[in-house]
């Protein structure tokens, strides 16, 4: 049990105009999973690799279990890594796999076989300890992965997109499998993500990272329902929440809202009524089975709206749709800072 | 030029991680080739008591004297005879191989192994074959007329040593022709095909022009390999004869540093050598690297 | 193929069983020579194994031939063992470790190094047999097994086809090793080397027939006989001066002298042909 702390950390690549991360402070809680989720080149994984010790610190300081570890060799900070192709030693079994780091600690070797048989059976990989990785199923090596992180008992977990190689039902079901092993095992972990939905499935902790800063750190819900900002608004959420000028929806902006506001209504909080505010022109309708979204335009407005709603709705192309949206379903941004207004 | 992204860190292990290496480079490779450099401006008196610079000297009286021109040529016309024989032989066994696609691998085995043989054993096989008392060659050439003699024939003694060496180098040159063949796809000579090419056509228009490359690359390979590669083919079997007729250069450098205890000028015929070299490797560098850029 | 030409097809193969045979020819009149009493060979080659086999081979291994003033080729063969696996063996382990210094570290000097390396391709032994001859003498290396072999184990195609393949391991394993604890030397040797194996049997087999096949080399290096090896040696047998040449000895000694790279390059053809392509590359 241990917490990472990371203060006012700095990464900046010799050669490279602007700094990948200007200065960053984290707190994670011990125990918990926090989720570093934002586009690619945000600087989620370069911040990962500075906590796991593959990339230099610029500046700042970084700590694990309240040590310092700028200084400190991978090996020597107690974490233990999930990389997003796995890295597997091709040339060794299973065991080998999970043992390698075990081995080069020197502990001794009924340990070891202790410890490496514990997390097989946990894992399931038991009976495929003596396999090479290359005879094993993507989700197999995904374990294996998985599997030499546990063995090591550290006090972190850093997992670098870890099921972005596997398809997209295997990723659900190990997603659900890494929740569990991590409730269960209680290690404080972070995990590194660009899907907002792994991010929102799976985190205690999420934090939405864009350009190197960071946007929002909350719970999933309170990330889902209070964006703190136009980019947090747009990354989580899918399909994305739509934003518009006042003018376009009058009836909805509060009397306060500035000339350069932006009004923001997530699609499931469309809700049809016959006489709200919002009329659509219906341009398309995608049918997902339990709900269908439609996507329309606004009179004087050049990018569709959406709205998700239950398939029992009636809806078709061509047609005008009016829609109204509940209270609290109304967000408020500044235009020009991008910040949450209220 | 490129290393890791990922790199370890450490003062002194690269060091010694490259110093053998190194140190065998600096002491069998470049302090010689430096000193020949060095000794090809000079020129040693009789006893190897005084010497002195003589600027390019030796290489003027190199190309003045109608003994290393000589060679010069034999060995460009050696070269020549290798590379062409032993390159068109194997491309027409590569391309039988490769249209048997089944067997190639067999055919692959029976035909490579040549490479194998050392040159000066592959001269000292075709040297007994062509013996001109008893060499079963010799023989059956005398009964087609021919009074086969290369003790005492130029010529004769030249097409022994081509044999010898090519026989050897086809091996090599059918590995890369079949490995080259292979590489086009199926659908191309197929497309042809219904296009309404037999299969000569096919070779003339689809895949030789395709295999350019790989022509290109081992005319480059083969005359490497004849210039340099086959001095024990001729110390062996020739020893340059008859007369001088089959001294190709590195022969000449060979005898002139250890017979005839020249060493200006046979540093010199090094470096001119070297620079043979040099122009072959920058030549096969830059077919390289336009072969990358596809 | 893609149309049936049944003739065609009987074509191929007959030029293809006539080419085998053509190169099979040399070595199997060679052969034939062997097994023949030399008064035999001399009258005229028969074109059928003779009887003499065993006498001829237990000659020329263990006596040799006097007369040549050679010594037995068992001793040849030898040092021609000797010398081709410390050949071998040299080229591998310094190309090894330099391609991993080059690769994996950054450190100053490095682009010098990789060139100096580099370099040796365009310095062939034979564009500089004197002065390296001069350098060997003073270095008190000439007849001796270290004389045969060091001087020729620095390979600039080893370290580049090592570079290469070093450069197509992914980060993330050496990240992985990191974390796991492992060091240079220790990532080096549990992981690196066994990965790359098969790149390491390949290279095996095309620098051992390289060193098995020094000719002017061991010519420079050896004036004491007992350092002979048989590629370089069997000439002594065959300029024999005056006598008449004892061919079915010689023609003995050269199967003897081809057979172990000819066996090495079928056994291990897969590789051979692998490895040749990619140095080639």
């Amino acid at each position: 049990m241990s917490d990472i702390s990371l203060r006012d950390v700095r990464k900046v690549y010799s050669g490279a105009e602007a700094p990948t991360i200007p200065g960053l402070s984290l707190e994670i809680v011990s125990g918990e999973l926090c989720v570093l989720v934002g586009p690619s080149g945000c600087g989620k994984s370069t911040l990962l690799r500075m906590v796991a010790g593959l990339e230099e610190v610029s500046d700042g300081e970084i700590a694990i279990a309240g040590r310092r570890v700028n200084d400190l060799e991978p090996a020597e900070r107690d974490i233990s890594m999930v990389f997003q192709n796995y890295a597997l030693y091709p040339h060794m079994t299973v065991f080998n796999n999970m043992a390698y780091g075990l081995k080069n600690r020197g502990m001794p070797k009924d340990e070891i076989r202790r410890r490496v048989d514990e997390a097989a059976v946990m894992l399931g990989l038991d009976g495929f300890l003596a396999r090479r990785p290359r005879e094993l199923s993507g989700g197999q090596r995904q374990r294996v992965a998985m599997g030499r992180a546990i063995v090591r008992e550290p006090a972190a977990f850093l997992f670098d997109e870890p099921l972005s190689n596997l398809d997209a039902k295997l990723r659900v079901k190990t997603r659900v499998e890494i929740r569990d092993l991590q409730q269960r095992l209680r290690t404080t972990s972070i995990y590194v993500t660009h899907d907002q939905q792994e991010a929102m499935t799976l985190a205690d902790k999420l934090v939405v990272m864009n350009a190197g800063q960071i946007e929002q750190i909350g719970t999933p819900i309170e990330v889902y329902e209070r964006p703190a900002s136009l980019f947090v608004a747009g990354f989580i959420g899918s399909p994305p929440m739509n934003l518009l000028p006042p003018s376009a929806v009058p009836s909805l902006a509060p009397a306060s809202a500035p000339e350069h506001a932006l009004i923001g209504i997530r699609p499931e909080s469309m809700v049809p009524a016959d006489d709200g505010p919002i009329a659509l022109d219906v341009r398309v309708v995608e049918r997902l089975g339990a709900t269908s979204t439609i996507h329309g335009r606004l009179p004087g407005l050049e990018s569709d709206v959406i709205a998700s709603v239950p398939s029992t709705v009636p809806a078709d192309p061509g047609r005008t749709m009016r829609f109204s949206s509940p209270g609290d379903g109304v967000h408020l941004f500044d235009g020009r800072t991008g910040r949450r207004l209220g | 030029m490129r290393t890791k992204k990922v790199t370890f860190r450490h003062r002194w292990l690269p060091y010694a991680l490259v110093a053998p290496q190194i140190v065998i480079t600096l002491v069998f490779f470049i302090w010689p080739a430096s000193q020949a450099l060095y000794q090809s401006v000079l020129r040693q008196d009789a006893f190897g008591l005084r010497t002195e610079f003589v600027g390019l000297a030796n290489f003027a009286r190199l190309f003045a004297d109608p003994l290393y021109l000589e060679s010069f040529f034999t060995t460009v016309w050696f070269s020549a005879l290798v590379a062409g024989s032993s390159m068109l032989v194997a491309l027409v066994l590569a391309v039988m191989a490769d249209r048997v696609i089944r067997q190639a691998t067999t055919y692959r085995t029976l035909l490579i192994w040549p490479y194998a043989v050392a040159p000066a054993i592959a001269g000292v096989l075709w040297w007994f074959l062509f013996n001109p008392t008893i060499g079963i060659l010799a023989y059956a050439l005398e009964a087609l007329g021919y009074d086969w003699n290369h003790y005492q024939d130029g010529t004769d003694a030249m097409t022994m040593i081509v044999i010898a060496a090519a026989w050897r180098q086809v091996a090599y040159n059918f590995l890369f022709f079949l490995a080259g063949l292979q590489a086009i796809p199926k659908s191309l000579t197929e497309a042809a095909a219904i296009d309404g090419a037999g299969p000569v056509k096919r070779f003339v228009t689809i895949q030789l022009p395709l295999l350019s490359p790989t022509v290109f690359f081992l005319i480059v390979v083969n005359v490497v390999y004849a210039f340099f590669e086959t001095f024990g083919i001729v110390h062996a079997t020739t020893a340059g004869g008859p007369g001088n007729d089959t001294v190709i250069l590195v022969y000449k450098v060979w005898r002139d540093a250890f017979e005839g205890l020249n060493l200006g000028s046979s540093a010199a015929q090094s470096v001119i050598l070297m620079a043979i070299v040099i122009a072959l490797t920058a030549i096969q560098f830059r077919y390289i690297e336009r072969r990358v850029e596809y | 193929m893609v149309e049936r030409r049944p003739l065609l097809t009987f074509t191929q193969h007959a030029v293809l069983i006539v080419g085998a045979a053509i190169f099979v020819f040399p070595i199997y009149l060679a052969f034939v020579a062997s097994t023949h009493t030399g008064t035999e060979v001399n009258r005229g080659l028969p074109l059928l194994p003779g009887d003499q086999m065993q006498e001829n081979y237990a000659i020329v291994l263990g006596e040799g031939l006097s007369t040549a003033g050679a010594p037995p080729i068992g001793l040849m063969l030898m040092n021609s063992t000797i010398m081709a696996l410390a050949i071998t063996l040299g080229k591998l382990a310094i190309s090894l470790l330099s391609s991993f210094a080059i690769v994996y570290f950054k450190f100053p000097f490095r682009v010098l190094a990789f060139w100096t390396i580099f370099i040796t391709l365009m310095l062939p032994v034979e564009v500089r047999i004197l002065p390296t001859y001069e350098v060997v003498a003073q270095l008190g290396m000439l007849n001796s097994y270290a004389g045969l072999s060091i001087p020729l184990i620095a390979s600039a195609t080893a370290t580049f086809l090592f570079r290469q393949f070093f450069m197509t391991v992914p980060d993330e394993l050496t990240e992985a090793a990191r974390i796991d604890g492992a060091g240079p030397m220790k990532f080096f040797r549990d992981i690196l080397v066994p990965l790359s194996r098969t790149n390491i049997a390949a290279l095996f087999v095309i620098l051992f027939i390289y060193g098995w096949n020094q000719y002017l080399w061991p010519l420079l290096v050896t004036t004491d006989e007992s350092y002979y090896t048989v590629v370089m040696g069997i000439q002594r047998l065959a300029n024999s001066g005056d006598q008449l040449p004892q061919w079915n000895l010689i023609m003995a000694t050269a199967i003897l002298a081809l057979l172990p790279p000819v066996i090495v390059i079928i056994v291990m053809q897969r590789l051979f042909v692998r490895g040749l392509v990619e140095v080639e590359k």
